[in-house]
């Protein structure tokens, strides 16, 4: 399929109807949104920081041990590698392979989905149990990075659902797929973020 | 030329009635509606400043009680700031800019919709709170601990929290429409050194609430965390600090003034060179300026804690950025002056209550170039000082160049001129009692009386200048009220405008007045800062195709084109009517009040609305771009 | 373009500018004359406030020259340009650039960096550590000061310093964050929940300085007054021992009676009166209460009448005061009015 080009009116000049990219004004929108957001996290990150270095160099606070690695080395495994098949999707289609679309999109989703079930199901119900959020400014702080994060991961899996079904049902081609480099942009913005979040919750108490 | 209007009026016009009343996405009625609603609250916010005024006007008054001035007080800053000044240039923005930049639409023309609905209904629930008497009193800026369960125990501040977490959805929804309008949809030509400098005060307002918005909504999460789930970001006892909500909340409300201060001056940059019949002089320098001021403002935010006893090191680090951010202001107010002098002086009602605004500027900045001297500050931060301060500022910017931007642009937008004899008698009341109204207030901070207070002792001397003041602000009001007046006559028997009543220079004059529903026939192509000035071709913006005007009639289409020289990139189907946003605003107002009277069916309900509302929106119609 | 409204333009400029400068002498004259009673910054008393008017008078001198440019400068080309032909106006302004750039950067950023570093001077000269004679620890509470003495000695509300002497004040908050500012003395420090902050004073002579909070902190904000008073350090070193000594016992049966309502009431729960077994920490000391001259904080002069409206029903002149109404007989009350009322020094 070619690409559609359209006369505007002015002699000689001719467009195409759809674009991509920051040719694509959709993109834009995503672009800004992403830039909001970060500054959200930028934020919360900087008040985790704020308030852990006014409680003074134990951290955590006495009484509650440094978060174990294990588990969340394995979930950024995970995330990290869910970035894998949705660019794999995402440059697929732009070559026009809608397998690799399809199939890009939903190992992606299982992948952020057992990210989000190990974090939801596994992770914090111990963690609820040593130190939720009203026990203390550490628990509050702990409780708030990671499920904004998981929060993200969240609608991340939703948009990721309603591009699946679009892209099952063959809305995107070669040249009409700026939904997907949308989503894409939104998951890789989500997994940059979780690098953010590992060193300020789990890596850095153990400086 | 005029065999494209029908094929046109066709595919942009929307069906009357009340249907298209609730769905409609045209930017014109649309921004109509916020400058409306916007106007509605600044009568709200000004019979609340009235009514304290009545309060203030003597020793020991007993017309309110406590309770009661202390909601006034704190609605009064939050209707002012974030229910009309914010939203009203805003609405002008929506208004005018697809018209300056030679376009037909917003980028999102949904989204456009839904972030005017948004505003609505986060105003409304925060006006709510009336009803039931439980209305946010902890002042606009709500610190913590006052703000907490502890000292707040009623659903005030949550009406509060809630409405600006609300609200906070519209102005991040306006930016990213605003911004992408901006860097997309400009006319074929218009670089960016071709830009009006109303677009870039727009632009810079909007890049800073991107940035600034996020930090209002996280600390107004996080207080509602606090509040009731026991979360502890503030409260000193359980590890967390007080002067993070004052550092979150300041790092939003310092840019928040630049983000109303651009915009207005954004407005006198247009009217002013129009009435002085030449170009601004040092348009770069300008243009510079305001992005400067706009990023410097998000470096200063401390300064509202100058009293918090930090440390010496970021305090004076802070003071030197403080005085250093007006520097930009300065160069704006020469480059003013330089046109002034250099063109042929108009004084027609837009020109007068720019004016006046230069003086009121100039004092207001003058009062804020002290205000960054830290033993200065110590000594009147929290005063009446401080008060005269900002109300010159924004009580400045959010009545001056509004008022001048409805005579000068209300012929544009309803096609009548307003009267010109009642807009000088309106301008002349409005400039001396802003004068008599805020200026003794600068004497009221050095004489010992702090802000806040609901009423204050005899023989203290402050008694005659709170009088004055309270005169004054009734002048300016009826001063106000004899616009609004002139406005809503203008409207229906004022004198027919045409197209270019004032031979200005920038496009939105090449088209009717009111501009037809599709903006203009052919998208044009600028040649040049001035185009209404120097492309006598433009007339109806019906520049010919020859000459670089684009009819794009085959469909309810614009162009995009690129960031910096907007060269024409892809044509772009703009989508009709719909009535998805309003649900999904109704969606989320219920939501919003599941939440805030902890009621889980409602929040559900408001929940699972929301959802479905969203899909109602996306779902694919086969009409516009794919989501 | 309609010529409307143009018409005796030039005699409203000149009124207009008239009125102007009229408006401003009115102005200045009233910011140095009616200030006689009112608390006021700019008639400083001490020396942390005399830094604050050397720097408002230095940037008002040059704010009022700036405003009077800007003034001049725009009026000249609203009044020399009507006459202007607009064939006559040139595009390109060849001076334009350097204007702004002369005055928008060099002289408004050298008139900001001059300001900035004599501020900066201002603030070392302020954080600069000098010996204070006496340490006070001042707690703000909901709507009342509470102030403390090394020696032990409990008051509230009017704070004595020796004058001409500094003085180093500890500020905490009980509740919400307040601020301490007594215009005629210093800049305003914030007593905020959690953290100490610091703060000095020091008064050049002795005298009375009325001071207020300044941190909005709830229904009575408005009636958080203070006052500083400034002994010659001999007297306040005799105020402080008074002070610190124990509540004078009840010397007439009325008196006696008194104390006995007091010590078997609520009034227990939150008062102190210092050798008796009243120990509340919640509302204000009241060992020496009678020698204090206002009652509420500022909101009323402490007199008989006074005095028992307040025990009686605090929230009629003070809504929303923590301290309940209570409910005692008039004699009761009587008897305790006298007792409170004999709280005072045994000099």
């Amino acid at each position: 399929m070619d690409l559609e080009l359209t006369p505007t009116g002015k002699p000689g000049e001719l467009l195409p109807n759809v674009a991509s990219g920051p040719r694509s004004v959709s993109w834009w929108g995503m672009a800004l949104l992403i830039a909001t957001e970060a500054t959200l996290f930028a934020l919360l990150i900087a008040s985790y920081w704020y308030l852990r270095f006014r409680n003074g160099p134990v951290w955590p606070p006495k009484g509650i041990e440094a978060p174990s690695l294990t588990l969340p080395l394995i979930m950024s495994a995970i995330l990290w590698a869910s970035s894998a098949p949705v660019h794999f999707a995402d440059r697929g289609i732009r070559n026009g392979n809608q397998k690799r679309l399809r199939y890009g999109l939903l190992a992606g989703f299982l992948l952020g989905l057992t990210f989000l079930i190990l974090q939801v199901a596994v992770e914090y119900p111990p963690a609820l149990k040593i130190h939720p959020p009203s026990s203390g400014v550490y628990g509050t702080l702990f409780f708030s990075l990671t499920g904004l994060h998981g929060i993200h991961v969240l609608v991340g899996l939703l948009i990721s659902v309603w591009v699946q079904a679009r892209a099952w049902r063959g809305a995107f081609d070669r040249h009409r797929h700026v939904t997907v480099q949308n989503f894409a942009m939104y998951w890789h913005f989500v997994d940059t973020v979780w690098l953010f979040v590992l060193a300020t919750v789990y890596l850095a108490p153990r400086i | 030329m005029t065999t494209l209007a029908e094929p046109l009026e066709e595919l942009w016009s929307e069906e009357p009635g009340l249907g298209t009343w609730l769905s409609t996405v045209d930017h014109k009625r649309l921004a109509k509606k916020y400058l409306y609603t916007a106007l509605a609250f600044l009568i709200l916010g000004g019979i609340e400043a009235s009514v304290m005024r009545l309060q203030l006007a003597h020793a020991n008054l007993k017309l309110l009680d406590p309770e009661t001035f202390n909601q006034l007080f704190t609605m009064h800053g939050v209707t002012m700031i974030f229910l009309f000044s914010v939203p009203v240039f805003s609405g002008f923005g929506v208004y005018m800019i697809p018209l300056m930049i030679g376009t037909r639409e917003m980028a999102f023309p949904r989204l456009n919709s839904f972030t005017y609905w948004v505003f609505l209904a986060a105003g409304l629930f925060m006006y709510s709170a009336f009803l039931i008497g439980r209305v946010p009193d902890a002042g606009w800026f709500n610190y913590t601990p006052l703000a907490d369960k502890p000292f707040s125990g009623g659903v005030n501040i949550d009406f509060y929290a809630l409405g600006l977490i609300f609200l906070g959805i519209s102005t991040t929804g306006t930016a990213i429409n605003f911004l992408t309008t901006i860097f997309k949809m400009r006319a074929p030509g218009m670089t960016l050194n071709r830009m009006p400098i109303f677009v870039w005060g727009e632009l810079a307002m909007q890049v800073s609430l991107l940035f600034a918005q996020p930090a209002l909504t996280l600390a107004t999460v996080m207080l509602m965390l606090q509040r009731h789930w026991h979360y502890h970001f503030f409260d000193a006892a359980a590890g967390g600090d007080n002067l993070l909500w004052q550092h979150l909340f300041w790092i939003f409300g310092h840019p928040l003034v630049y983000i109303i201060v651009l915009p207005g001056l954004g407005i006198l940059a247009t009217i002013l060179p129009t009435f002085a019949r030449r170009p601004m002089v040092g348009y770069t320098w300008v243009v510079l300026a305001e992005m400067a001021t706009a990023f410097i403002g998000f470096g200063v935010w401390v300064h509202h804690m100058f009293a918090t006893d930090l440390p010496a090191m970021s305090i004076s680090f802070i003071s030197l950025t403080s005085f250093l951010v007006a520097i930009p202001s300065g160069i704006q107010v020469f480059a003013w002056l330089a046109t002034l002098v250099t063109g042929k002086i108009v004084l027609k009602t837009p020109m007068l209550f720019v004016l006046g605004f230069i003086l009121i500027f100039v004092i207001g900045g003058v009062s804020g170039v002290m205000a960054a001297s830290v033993p200065f500050d110590q000594a009147t931060t929290d005063t009446y000082f401080v008060v005269a301060h900002f109300h010159y500022i924004m009580a400045g910017v959010a009545i001056f160049p509004v008022l001048a931007a409805i005579y000068y642009w209300g012929p544009k937008i309803w096609g009548r001129l307003l009267h010109e004899g009642w807009g000088k008698v309106s301008f002349w009341l409005v400039f001396v009692g802003f004068n008599l109204a805020f200026f003794p207030m600068h004497l009221l901070g050095l004489l010992g009386m702090p802000r806040r207070i609901y009423t204050y002792q005899a023989g203290l001397g402050w008694d005659s200048y709170n009088l004055v003041e309270t005169i004054g602000t009734f002048i300016m009001g009826i001063g106000i009220l004899i616009s609004f007046i002139n406005w809503f006559w203008s409207i229906r028997h004022g004198e027919r405008a045409g197209n270019d009543p004032w031979s200005s220079e920038t496009l939105e004059w090449a088209t009717s007045s009111p501009p037809a529903d599709y903006d203009f026939e052919t998208i044009p192509e600028v040649r040049s800062l001035h185009p209404t000035w120097d492309q006598p071709e433009l007339k109806d913006g019906s520049q010919p195709p020859e000459l670089g005007g684009r009819p794009l009639a085959e469909g309810h289409r614009v162009l995009a084109t690129s960031l910096l020289d907007a060269t024409p990139e892809a044509i772009v189907d703009m989508p009709h009517d719909s009535i998805w946003p309003f649900i999904l605003t109704v969606s989320l107002t219920l939501f919003f009040y599941g939440a805030l009277t902890r009621i889980a069916v409602f929040a559900a309900v408001g929940g699972a609305a929301t959802a479905i509302s969203v899909l109602g929106w996306i779902w694919p119609r086969g009409q516009t771009q794919e989501m | 373009m309609r010529p409307t409204g143009e018409v005796g333009f030039v005699e409203w400029e000149r009124a207009r500018r008239r009125l102007w400068r009229a408006c401003a002498l009115v102005v200045l004259a009233s910011s140095t004359g009616c200030a006689a009673s009112s608390p006021s910054v700019l008639h400083a008393k001490g020396p942390a406030e005399r830094q604050v008017t050397g720097l408002w008078w230095s940037m008002l001198a040059v704010s009022v020259v700036v405003i009077v440019f800007v003034v001049v400068m725009g009026g000249w080309g609203v009044v020399k340009t009507r006459r202007r032909r607009e064939e006559d106006i040139h595009r390109d302004v060849p001076w334009g650039d350097r204007f702004i750039l002369i005055s928008g950067i060099g002289i408004t950023g050298a008139i900001l960096v001059a300001f900035f570093l004599v501020s900066l001077r201002s603030m070392a000269t302020l954080a600069r550590a000098r010996p204070s004679s006496v340490e006070i620890t001042i707690t703000g509470h909901d709507w009342w000061w509470e102030a403390r003495y090394p020696n032990g000695a409990v008051t509230a509300n009017e704070i004595h310093i020796p004058a001409g002497e500094r003085v180093q004040i500890n500020l905490r908050s009980a509740d919400v964050i307040h601020s301490l500012w007594v215009p005629e003395l210093a800049p305003k420090i914030d007593l905020i929940p959690g953290r100490e902050n610091e703060m000095w004073i020091q008064a050049n002579q002795p005298g009375q300085y009325r001071g207020q909070c300044a941190e909005f902190c709830g229904l009575q904000h408005a009636h958080m007054i203070f006052f500083v008073i400034a002994d010659t350090p001999a007297d306040f070193n005799t105020w402080m021992q008074d002070m610190a000594a124990p509540a004078l016992a009840p010397a007439t049966p009325i008196a006696v009676q008194g104390q006995q309502v007091f010590l078997s009431n609520t009034c227990i729960g939150c008062h102190s009166i210092r050798g008796t077994s009243a120990n509340g920490q919640l509302g204000p000391d009241l060992t020496h209460m009678a020698t204090r001259a206002t009652i509420g904080a500022g909101t009323l002069p402490l007199t008989p009448q006074t005095l028992t409206q307040w025990i009686l029903a605090p929230e009629q002149i003070k809504p929303g005061v923590t301290m309940p109404p209570t409910s005692l007989t008039p004699d009761e009350v009587r008897a305790l009015v006298t007792y409170l009322l004999s709280l005072g020094f045994k000099s």
